[in-house]
């Protein structure tokens, strides 16, 4: 495996980190302690992002993206992990989901996605269903040739409020081996659908500016036409890019640890007690040297499965491996910082206490590492399966 | 109207730089490097003029060793036409560089050579001022303006004490200071793009200049560490300090 970045992946690399300094760092601490972007600055982060062309550089040339195999898209996605996701959410990169749009919603949602004018959501994850996701409730029925939408959807998190949402909803039973199982179907629902309230919900103690809004269906009628892919072939759509999902959270855990190291070295180089800097004393470097360590292996394992989904065949595994030591090893690392730190780590005066709040939800969302450990132990026990 | 721009590869400007333990140079194995920042201003500043309709091809040319195609490809991914490396493992100072990118502006015939005003790792700053004697062309150097009048570009400088405005009848030379412009991002897709731009590569005896050095370099120190300070009595005391300790009065 060579790990080495091509010259273009550098360039890219470095106009991107460039474009985060300039366009984003300066607003984060604002905009967290205020828990909300200003429209204004997110039109701005935006604009520049159709600029440069990063807004869609994870869909394909021929829809009008950036047309980059996933080695390249995981180091994008590893530099956008260091910023607060409520100004880097403003470089969209629209789901890849929306890639199964077809005839009218082409033009309806897809392109405008790419282009910057829409921005979508991804609804899925209800109050009763988290990681088990097959006990969803939201339910659509088919009347005629619509389809009859009841229900609710919470933690549907976006940077601004959405034109439209990517809902997940039951349309049916399917009788299996294993017993009844849910048809789920995925519906393209637009925001001002008679029937459909989208509102703020709770504050996260992560990613503050980042929101998160719960959307509730009442008898909210749609047209067959809103299908997103296949009727009752949901689950198979998400589970396609679900897996790629969790290596860019492996991918930016390690962009977040690479910052919290800086900090966390500089630090220890510069702040003196007891008459030398404390990055003197084992008690500090060593927490860098497991940091840098950690880092590495969790940048290794996430480029490993990106190489092997341009190769076409990372398996769930590979990427629950890549998420799980990546999130785990930002938290451990996160810690250390603010340990590092001392008390200056949980004030808000420095980006530390940020970093170590934002850093915990990596660990939960696109699965809990409870779920990635499943993942992997089931694919070892499997073979003894009958 | 062609514009040359050359371009130098060095440390990174956010790499913290150390100085190689047996004194001989910087430490650059396994350090990010990077284009010089007052060359980008001066890729910028071609493709402005470019942009505003004065030239029709921009050449960026730098001269190393085969590494430095990166930096030519960021040049390209800017927004430049085609690239130019001189390869050579040689160390080499400002007067070689002066003559080899003289043979070159020779083939090529720039109207304008633009470059930066010194490259951040050894702060010759002689470059741009010996191409100008060598072609015995005009020179508008620390520009902080550059403005096109039919045949003549009018250079604002910034000098001490203020601002001095030059007009230099092309062919001429300008070299750029840091406020002239801030460098665009560079564009994902001119990244793909900038793969398929040409790039020639010579060497320097294609060009039949002796790049042999003149000048050693003996040693390479880091700076004296900065002591604390203190605190003095009173401006008597001061004034001995000054006068007998720093010397400086």
């Amino acid at each position: 495996m060579n790990f080495q970045l091509n010259n273009e992946q550098q360039m890219i690399v470095d106009s991107i980190r460039v474009f985060l300094e300039k366009e984003i760092y300066p607003y984060e601490a604002e905009t967290d302690r205020a828990g909300k972007v200003p429209e204004e600055l997110g039109n701005q982060i935006r604009e520049k992002a159709i600029e440069t062309g990063f807004l869609a550089c994870n869909l394909p040339e021929s829809v009008g993206g950036g047309g980059l195999d996933y080695t390249t898209l995981g180091l994008i996605e590893r530099e956008l992990g260091k910023v607060s996701y409520a100004l880097g959410g403003f470089i969209a990169r629209p789901t890849e989901l929306l890639l199964a749009c077809e005839g009218d919603q082409i033009d309806r949602y897809l392109m405008p996605c790419v282009s910057g004018e829409k921005h979508e959501v991804f609804a899925l994850t209800e109050p009763s269903a988290g990681s088990d996701i097959m006990s969803m409730l939201t339910r659509a029925v088919r009347d005629g040739n619509d389809y009859v939408i009841n229900g609710s959807k919470h933690f549907i998190s976006s940077p601004c409020l959405p034109d439209f949402a990517i809902v997940f909803a039951i349309t049916g039973m399917d009788e299996t081996k294993r017993g009844p199982r849910k048809r789920i179907t995925a519906f393209l629902v637009d925001l001002d659908e008679k029937g459909f309230d989208i509102r703020l919900g709770p504050q996260c103690a992560s990613q503050r500016a980042y929101r998160t809004y719960v959307l509730s269906f009442d008898d909210c009628r749609v047209s067959q036409d809103q299908i997103l892919g296949e009727e009752g072939k949901g689950m198979e759509l998400v589970d396609k890019w679900l897996s790629m999902g969790r290596v860019w959270v492996g991918a930016q855990s390690c962009g977040k640890m690479e910052r919290l190291l800086e900090l966390a070295t500089d630090w220890a180089a510069t702040r003196k007690q007891f008459g030398k800097p404390i990055g003197h004393f084992q008690g500090t470097s060593f927490k860098l040297a497991d940091m840098a360590t950690e880092l590495q292996a969790a940048d290794l394992l996430v480029m490993h499965a990106c190489q092997k989904a341009d190769r076409g065949n990372m398996t769930g595994e590979d990427a629950a491996m890549a998420k799980l030591f990546a999130s785990e090893a930002l938290g451990r690392a996160a810690d250390h910082t603010v340990q590092i730190f001392g008390g200056m780590g949980l004030m808000e005066d420095l980006p530390v206490e940020r970093l170590w709040r934002d850093a915990r939800l990596e660990r939960i969302w696109d699965g809990t590492s409870e779920i990635q450990r499943h993942i992997i132990s089931r694919s070892l026990l499997r073979p003894f399966e009958n | 109207m062609k514009i040359l721009v050359p371009i130098k590869r060095v440390i990174d400007a956010n790499v913290r730089v150390h100085v190689k333990s047996d004194g001989s140079g910087v430490e650059t194995a396994n350090i990010k490097m990077a284009m010089n920042p007052f060359c980008e201003i001066a890729v910028e500043e071609a493709i402005r003029i470019k942009e505003a309709g004065h030239a029709s091809e921009i050449i960026v040319i730098t001269i190393g060793t085969s590494q430095c195609q990166d930096i030519l490809r960021s040049g390209l991914a800017m927004g430049a036409d085609r690239a130019i490396l001189i390869e050579t493992e040689a160390e080499l100072q400002p007067l070689a560089i002066a003559k080899l990118l003289k043979a070159i502006v020779e083939r090529q015939s720039p109207q304008l050579v633009i470059l930066g005003k010194q490259a951040i790792d050894d702060d010759n700053n002689q470059t741009g001022q010996m191409l100008s004697a060598l072609l015995g062309w005009a020179q508008g150097t620390f520009a902080s303006k550059v403005v096109f009048n039919d045949g003549n570009v009018e250079v604002t400088r910034e000098i001490d004490g203020g601002l001095e405005t030059v007009s230099l009848q092309l062919p001429a030379i300008v070299t750029t200071d840091l406020r002239l412009n801030e460098p665009r991002y560079i564009k994902l897709p001119n990244i793909m793009k900038a793969k398929k731009k040409p790039l020639d590569i010579l060497c320097p005896d294609d060009l039949g200049i002796d790049v042999n050095s003149r000048l050693k370099v003996l040693s390479i120190e880091q700076p004296a560490k900065r002591a604390a300070g203190i605190k003095l009595a009173d401006v008597q005391e001061l004034m001995d300090k000054l006068k007998n300790e720093a010397k400086v009065i």
